[in-house]
């Protein structure tokens, strides 16, 4: 029994150093205006400000379509790599990417898209001129994707590779085609891993700043974003805070939109 | 004939270089009930996923009611499986795990219904439709695995391994039901076990599969009484297999000693292998027997006594037993002309027919 509890101590000291204080200090820190006096204003300017909630509708856009996009990517090629033989090889090609620093990944980005990069070398080199590429919604929502794919492939991956290959052939085995097979046996078994890889990308896509900012160029400003500069730029932590706990809100509901019916499954 | 549903001629099946079945050739009857026997690894899974279109032969043609079917995909083939590891669907209850093929047929719902009920009562599992998979047993499971097929009214039901995962009790109570289940519905059933009990108990026919050929088809009682070889008699069945040699038709020699015998057809002193069934050796008085010896070891198993003698050549015979003997005790085996089983080297199945038939009917 000492033992035991001897055991839990480093864990427990890590979630209450990391997990509980921040999120407590956050939700105090959110009472407080520039000047330090305890106030609901923060909430309160949350609400009825336009330019906040225009920030969240934008966000919450913003990080649908972001998911939804890498969902679309990641589903098939999960598909496929399962398929594969030497499969554990192409995953790690997919996962590789995520071995290298955002940052530098972002960096690398902005010389490829740039007026002078390889890709506007190329169009030219073709015929078709240069373009402005970077600072659009189409480049920052392909480098937000190409950031995310990995985080969605790699629980979509494993959710099919857990189904038995004895459901498929029972599948087939009483009657169903591959659409039919698919559609009935595959897509709901991989669900878990549907899900986890959401939330997994929905929820850090609400707050992205730094693509926002490098490849977005500021154009796309999100709740990340507005965070960012209320506590490096504005120095009102007490409304980056607030802000904060809206996003920790957010991110409980999606985890619980997209959690929970994972044990329940047969019982319908 | 018209009754033959299926057909295997000459159907070889190869991954890359390692050959898994050589020259396959069988015919099944409809309505009957079949055991695929074998050890794993001889093939008899192989046979099954080729009857269900999992896979393709190399080699040689698979006929389904007179109909080749090599290429034809398995959601397009008149037979279902019952799976070792039951494959049910993990995300449907009972009942819509039944439902699955009629629902991909786009038969009507109501009558959807009314054939899973039935379905379900067939298996005795009446109620049951609404239980997610996971509450169900082992037991359940494989009742619901059998109704998921049966419903579809397949022509050929094919069962892998399908009682291996219950404990003794329910295997057996499972054996009588599947009986009565395949004579009831009257369809073909293929049964494949490596638990030659099992075999004996259901089927109507077994075919002995080793090596990726089959060694040996018949009735129970005809593989019993009767194996073909070395490797059917050990595999079917406990016995005594010794070496002897064939003085002429009807008079066998074991180490020396002649016995008499039902068998004939062979070459005068041909080198034979001779099987005795340990429940058709007596232990008798020393007197009486044919065979004198030391009892070296005596289990009790229930049902019997398993007793190991060493005769005067050294030999070892094991006798079943209802009756105790002592460890130690000196005392004679005897047996009868028609226990003795004699089994030529390296003969076919063919040829051992014909053998049989040659001098069978001159009884």
């Amino acid at each position: 029994m000492r033992q035991k509890i001897l055991f839990i101590v480093p864990y427990a000291l890590w979630i209450v150093l990391f997990v509980i204080a921040p999120l407590v200090l956050i939700f105090y820190q959110s009472f407080f205006d520039i000047s330090g006096h305890f106030t609901l204003g923060n909430y309160a300017d949350y609400l009825t400000s336009r330019v906040y909630l225009k920030m969240t509708l934008n966000s919450v856009w913003y990080a649908f379509l972001i998911t939804l996009v890498t969902l679309l990517i990641s589903y098939p090629t999960a598909y496929v790599l399962d398929r594969l033989p030497n499969k554990q090889f192409w995953l790690l090609l997919v996962i590789l990417p995520t071995w290298i620093n955002l940052l530098l990944k972002t960096y690398a980005f902005i010389g490829l898209f740039s007026r002078t990069g390889s890709i506007n070398q190329f169009l030219r080199f073709v015929g078709l001129g240069s373009h402005q590429l970077l600072f659009t919604d189409a480049s920052f929502m392909f480098v937000a994707a190409y950031i995310e794919i990995p985080f969605m492939v790699l629980p979509i991956f494993n959710s099919l590779a857990e189904i038995s290959p004895s459901l498929i052939n029972a599948s087939k085995d009483l009657g169903a085609s591959q659409w039919q097979t698919f559609r009935k046996v595959v897509l709901p078994l991989s669900m878990p891993g549907v899900k986890a890889g959401i939330q997994a990308v929905f929820i850090p896509s609400l707050s992205l700043f730094m693509i926002t900012r490098l490849i977005g160029g500021n154009r796309v400003i999100t709740l990340g974003t507005a965070i960012e500069e209320h506590f490096l730029t504005t120095q009102n932590w007490g409304m980056g805070s607030t802000i904060g706990m809206i996003l920790i809100i957010a991110m409980f509901i999606v985890m619980f939109v997209t959690g929970e019916t994972k044990q329940k499954g047969g019982s319908r | 004939m018209a009754n033959n549903i299926m057909e295997f001629r000459h159907v070889e099946k190869r991954f890359d270089d390692n050959v898994v079945l050589k020259d396959i050739d069988f015919t099944i009857e409809a309505g009957k009930f079949y055991t695929l026997l074998g050890p794993s690894g001889s093939g008899k899974t192989t046979i099954l996923r080729l009857i269900a279109g999992f896979d393709q032969p190399t080699s040689g043609e698979i006929r389904f009611a007179g109909r080749r079917v090599n290429n034809v995909p398995a959601n397009q083939r008149q037979v279902n499986t019952v799976f070792q590891d039951y494959a049910l669907f993990p995300h449907m209850n009972v009942a819509e795990n039944v439902a699955f093929g009629l629902q991909i047929r786009g038969v009507k719902k109501a009558e959807i219904e009314r054939r899973v009920q039935e379905a379900l009562k067939l298996v005795q599992l009446e109620g049951y439709g609404e239980r997610a998979i996971t509450a169900m047993s082992g037991g359940q499971r494989q009742r619901v695995a059998i109704a998921r097929a049966i419903i579809n009214k397949p022509q050929v039901l094919l069962l892998d391994e399908a009682l291996s995962a219950l404990d003794h009790k329910l295997r057996v109570n499972m054996q009588t039901e599947l009986r009565q289940l395949q004579r009831q519905l009257g369809i073909t059933f293929i049964f494949v076990t490596h638990d030659q009990e099992e075999a004996l108990a259901m089927s109507d026919q077994i075919m002995i599969i080793n090596d990726g050929t089959i060694q040996q088809s018949g009735t129970p009682v005809d593989i019993y009484d009767e194996p073909l070889n070395h490797f059917v008699a050990d595999f079917i069945g406990e016995s005594n297999i010794v070496p002897g040699i064939m003085k002429r038709d009807y008079l066998v020699s074991i180490n020396g000693q002649d016995f008499e015998c039902v068998d004939a057809g062979m070459r005068p002193n041909e080198r034979v292998e001779v099987v005795i069934r340990p429940e058709d050796l007596d232990i008798t008085t020393v007197e009486n027997g044919q065979l004198v010896g030391t009892v070296a070891t005596q289990l009790f198993r229930g049902v019997d006594y398993q007793i190991t003698v060493h005769d005067v050549r050294g030999h070892e015979w094991k006798i079943n037993s209802i009756h105790k003997t002592t460890v130690g005790a000196q005392v004679g085996i005897s047996f009868d002309p028609e226990d003795i089983h004699v089994m030529r080297y390296n003969e076919t199945e063919a040829d051992f027919d014909a053998r049989l038939d040659s001098y069978e009917e001159d009884d």
